[in-house]
């Protein structure tokens, strides 16, 4: 499907479910939704409310041939690469943090012409989402005009009917699959987040199946007493699957930071083996277990509970 | 009396000094938002700083600096969480008077690149991207650069145009659409630079207490305009870097 196509991605939208019905799933069955070669939407942005179960399932199930988008995208986006599972990436900034330094995966495959990465400003990116969600084909916009980024992009530009001023015209993104991350949702898929809400609304709304892992489950009755903390609404959800620190290492605004100690380890041991540390990692936390709660018993209760203290005193 | 402080602590005391008086920026992440927190801590507590995750009007914990703009760390005691794309769309809208932003590659016309050194299709070094940088100096009334002053990154003409300053210099960002913004300063270990008025090339403003001209121009991999003036700016005060230091004791910016 062409990136723009709205028209398409309605009739899309128009042959699936909307069911108001019980969306309760398993991990594995929630990705075996994804198909090889889909575009799947990864929710949050940077290393705050990650979808790293949903991401880590999809390395395990072997998924090839993706396109990936996200806003800001850490190092998840280091391990479909490593893997071989990606084609595409769609983003306006890859690589950890700041103190961490450039990707090193990211200089081997964009040096060597290997990858093709599509590079959007962090508001592209957005407005690309929005358009996205308001099943329109473009938004015009005064970002990306003028950048060289307009020009390895799929931007065109046109002169403004009523003011006559030149707009850079930024075409929707309609993906296959969204995968979000929320702090709690009902069984029937309503979604709160707390804290940031990025750009995940938007990304469920422009995508044709969404897939959501929640921290907490709770009651309907609660969804209902607070119908305005409600993000996204439980007919955009296909499948639900209940996953405590379905983040973790990454952060969740009020239940855990993200455990930079780990980011640590993990660029040395690429410092010193390279890509084959990205591998040596995904043998050990990814494809070596067979559920979260066993990648969880890696990091040790310990460590969990350390990083929910941090976070606690942050929203205190 | 003589202060001993490091390039980085100057340039973030420097970066905050020019925020004086200013009510809205957008920061971006590193030694721009500590130069902020900065700011609203000492001189201007009626200043807003609003980052790309969302957060608008946020406090940080000293000591608790963030490492992305999309953290808690940067979300405590925020006044307002908002979308990504809403923080972008207060900015086309006009709210956000001036951007601070750092960048790899700066050249004469206030253009950086943050995507690529050498071709786009096989870079000698593929850098992260944009980010919010471009959105930045494209949308905010105006944008301070802030940065290290090394000759590799301040280039005669950037290898990929992230982030657009004054295109190819006089009027050309604003006949190539931009009509708002520009980038009015560039803030660095060694000095402040400006822009010609008329023809939009970068300018020398003053020095650092104790930086040679010399070593300026050593430093900048183009020939920058040199007035007849120069001045020296103020060294950093003791409260000045006691306060920088109290917020970020570990080191990780400074």
């Amino acid at each position: 499907m062409k990136s723009a196509d709205f028209v398409e991605a309605r009739r899309r939208l128009e042959a699936r479910s909307l069911a108001d019905a019980e969306k309760l799933t398993s991990l594995r069955e929630a990705v075996e939704r994804i198909s090889d070669g889909d575009h799947i939407a990864i929710g949050g942005c940077m290393f705050t409310r990650t979808p790293l179960a949903l991401v880590m399932e999809t390395l395990r199930q072997r998924r090839k041939g993706l396109t990936i988008s996200k806003n800001l995208m850490c190092y998840e986006g280091e391990w479909f690469m490593a893997m071989d599972a990606v084609s595409n990436i769609i983003t306006s900034w890859l690589g950890i943090g700041l103190p961490w330094g450039i990707s090193r995966i990211l200089r081997e495959r964009g040096e060597s012409g290997q990858l093709k990465i599509e590079d959007w400003s962090h508001m592209g990116m957005g407005m690309r989402y929005r358009a996205g969600a308001m099943g329109i084909p473009f938004l015009p916009s005064l970002a990306m005009l003028a950048s060289d980024l307009a020009e390895v992009t799929e931007c065109k530009t046109m002169k403004c009917p009523f003011t006559g001023e030149r707009l850079n015209l930024i075409p929707a993104l309609f993906p296959d699959v969204a995968l979000i991350h929320v702090h709690r949702a009902d069984i029937y898929g309503n979604c709160q987040i707390d804290g940031y809400p990025f750009m995940d609304a938007d990304i469920a709304a422009a995508s044709t199946t969404v897939l959501v892992t929640a921290e907490e489950l709770i009651d309907e009755e609660e969804i209902r007493r607070h119908p305005d903390r409600t993000a996204i609404p439980g007919f955009m959800v296909d499948a639900l699957v209940h996953v405590p620190y379905g983040a973790f290492p990454h952060e969740m605004h009020g239940l855990y930071e993200a455990d930079f100690a780990h980011y640590d380890d993990y660029v040395e041991a690429i410092r010193k083996d390279g890509t084959q540390a990205i591998l040596d990692y995904l043998d050990r936390y990814v494809l070596g277990v067979a559920s979260h709660d066993a990648y969880l018993a890696l990091f040790g209760e310990e460590r969990l509970q350390r990083q929910a203290r941090a976070a606690m005193e942050l929203v205190a | 009396m003589t202060m001993d402080y490091t390039p980085t602590e100057l340039l973030g005391v420097m970066a905050s000094r020019l925020m004086q008086g200013t009510s809205t920026i957008f920061a971006g992440v590193g030694i721009p938002l500590l130069a902020a927190i900065l700011a609203k801590r000492t001189h201007t507590p009626t200043l807003t700083i609003m980052v790309e995750g969302g957060s608008i009007g946020p406090q940080v914990i000293p000591g608790l600096l963030p490492i992305s703009t999309n953290e808690m760390r940067i979300a405590h005691r925020a006044q307002m969480l908002v979308g990504i794309s809403e923080i972008f769309l207060l900015t086309q809208r006009g709210f956000l008077e001036v951007g601070f932003m750092g960048g790899a590659q700066i050249d004469r016309f206030g253009n950086v690149n943050t995507t690529a050194i050498g071709s786009y299709e096989r870079p000698k070094v593929r850098l992260p991207g944009s980010g919010g940088a471009s959105d930045i100096i494209t949308l905010c009334r105006r944008t301070v650069l802030v940065t290290m002053h090394e000759r590799r990154r301040f280039v005669p003409k950037v290898d990929f145009v992230t982030s657009p300053g004054f295109l190819d210099g006089g009027e050309g960002r604003r006949q190539s659409g931009l009509i708002f913004g520009g980038v009015s300063s560039v803030v660095t270990d060694l000095g402040i630079m400006g822009f010609d008025d008329l023809t939009k090339e970068m300018r020398l403003e003053s020095l650092h207490p104790g930086v040679t001209l010399d070593r300026v121009i050593e430093n900048t991999g183009f020939e920058l305009l040199i007035p007849d003036f120069v001045s020296v700016t103020e060294p950093p005060t003791q409260g000045e870097l006691d306060e920088l230091r109290r917020l970020d004791p570990d080191r990780r910016y400074l």
